[in-house]
């Protein structure tokens, strides 16, 4: 008895540190999300949700994580099958990979502040353009403050996770499988859409959740490229923190409820089609 | 066919990734008109609120380093020595992180620890740094125990504790002298990833008000034109060399795995 007492010790320390700061944080927000100003349970909160603005933020925040998301799984797939199944010499693979870890931690405030100069106004890109093409960008309607302005940025940190995550996935594609199909006369879009896809699919579907999940809770990159004038959910639930622009307080319960709803259905999606994933990587 | 398909992947892949960059690098150079200059760097590293900010956010993920490892190693150590059944329990609590954004979390501390709770660290610029720290300890705990764990998975932890337990080592002992000299390099890269984390954290900064390097950074934003890209710059090559140096350091322990 005394040494099951002794052993659960030992861990006590981690269980008190995620208590105080992770779970009952989190729960305080969540019970509150449940309740009126006075203390009582109520669903008035999260019927609050529904309010034109509410909703406007979360659809438009979940417009952008899906287009990040999308947009970064397909062109980060095709870069990390290039390096290693497309026949370019091996010596890419590893400025890629590193390149990938770094760009996928520059996230946040300066990356904001690299789009504005490449992007911006006056930005490099938009200026060659206009000087060596004639073409006026942001006269053609394109605004680095919108959605499309912050999919484009977000793709920034999207394309090199998924090149980080979905490499080793790659790597367990056996060779044996792409000779066997040849052998019965497969052709590469035969090979492709009958073999390697279907095993890479839950890698690709959970990669692609962690991507969505990853877009929806970023606050810093949004906050400083657009201000607050892109109502995408935690910039909105940033400025109601802050400061007070919704009237109701414990609306802000709801709408950090709902974030978490979001994220947590994507991560729980994750886990599930990763332990599918590694059927097929022994 | 499938060669050309691929370059052209690279290619434009880079070519994505490489504007952005030159293009801040471009901007942080104009401030002067007609010439190219490093005004803006200058600027940036004159402001005393710069080095002030950037000193308290360095501080800070020295000391987010730090009671990480308090908090990851003996606890990592300790489930694969005793309670191995706990492991995914550990491992869940970890990831929680990952799941729950940050933004939602620092609402919890602000309404859990304000000045009318139990515990009102809010209260004082001391009690609000403590939380921000252990703020900061949460959003690197994905990382710190998933590379400390991989450490650890390549030792042989029960051995090595009956071998000091016998030579008459006490835990403190065995944990300080004996774990983490073998965990260090994972300890290392979990360090700097924590570091690149907490340099350019702005969510958890700005709501609890302390004057950390991402607000400032934000702040800066908002008020200059050249200065915000130098400070872009500065940031990217931080990320850089922490990334490069974790690299090293997983390279050496690498070696020296395969030496032995």
């Amino acid at each position: 008895m005394r040494r099951i007492g002794w052993n659960w010790l030992g861990v006590l320390p981690f269980f008190a540190f995620a208590a105080l700061f992770l779970v009952l944080p989190t729960m305080n927000i969540v019970i509150g999300a449940f309740r009126n100003p006075e203390g009582e349970f109520t669903l008035a909160n999260l019927a609050g949700l529904s309010a034109p603005r509410i909703v406007d933020s979360f659809a438009i925040s979940i417009k952008v994580s899906l287009a990040s998301a999308t947009l970064g799984c397909l062109i980060g797939f095709a870069m990390a099958a290039a390096v290693v199944m497309g026949g370019l010499p091996g010596w890419l693979r590893g400025p890629l990979m590193t390149f990938s870890g770094v760009a996928s931690n520059f996230a946040g405030v300066p990356l904001a502040f690299a789009f504005i100069a490449t992007l911006g106004r006056v930005g490099l890109v938009t200026m060659l353009l206009r000087q060596w093409f004639g073409i006026n960008i942001y006269a053609m309607g394109f605004n680095l403050l919108s959605f499309w302005g912050l999919t484009l940025t977000y793709l920034f940190f999207q394309i090199p996770l998924m090149i980080l995550i979905i490499t080793p996935a790659l790597d367990g594609l056996k060779r044996e499988w792409r000779e066997a199909a040849e052998v019965l006369g497969a052709s590469t879009g035969q090979y492709w859409r009958m073999v390697a896809l279907p095993i890479l699919f839950p890698s690709l579907l959970g990669t692609f959740a962690l991507l969505f999940a990853n877009s929806f809770g970023a606050v810093a990159t949004a906050y400083a490229l657009t201000g607050s004038s892109l109502s995408i959910v935690p910039i909105m639930l940033f400025a109601q923190i802050r400061g007070d622009v919704l009237q109701d307080p414990h609306l802000g319960y709801a709408m950090a409820f709902g974030m978490i709803v979001v994220t947590g259905i994507a991560n729980l999606a994750y886990v599930i089609m990763r332990s599918r994933a590694e059927r097929w990587m022994r | 066919m499938r060669r050309l398909w691929s370059w052209g992947a690279l290619i434009l892949g880079a070519l994505y990734f490489l504007l952005p960059l030159i293009g801040t690098i471009e901007f942080s150079l104009r401030m002067r008109r007609g010439e190219y200059s490093l005004d803006a760097y200058r600027s940036v590293l004159a402001d005393p609120n710069f080095r002030a900010t950037f000193g308290y956010s360095v501080a800070m993920a020295l000391l987010t380093i730090l009671l990480g490892v308090l908090i990851v190693v003996p606890t990592a150590y300790w489930v694969r020595l005793r309670l191995p059944r706990l492991r995914p329990v550990i491992e869940f609590v970890t990831l929680l992180p990952l799941v729950i954004p940050a933004i939602v979390v620092v609402f919890g501390y602000i309404r859990l620890y304000n000045t009318s709770s139990l515990l009102p660290l809010t209260g004082s610029a001391t009690g609000t740094n403590l939380l921000l720290l252990c703020g900061y300890a949460t959003l690197a705990l994905p990382y710190m125990y998933r590379a400390v764990d991989t450490g650890l998975s390549t030792l042989d932890v029960r051995t090595l504790t009956e071998a000091a337990q016998s030579l008459g080592a006490g835990w403190v002992r065995i944990i300080g002298s004996l774990i983490m000299p073998n965990v260090l390099g994972a300890v290392m890269s979990g360090a700097f990833l924590s570091f690149a984390i907490v340099i350019g954290e702005f969510t958890m900064a700005a709501l609890l008000n302390r004057p950390a390097f991402g607000p400032y950074m934000q702040l800066l934003g908002a008020n200059r034109a050249y200065e915000p890209a130098a400070l872009a710059v500065i940031a990217f090559g931080a990320t850089w060399a922490c990334m490069g140096l974790l690299q090293l350091i997983s390279r050496l322990a690498g070696v020296r795995k395969t030496a032995k």
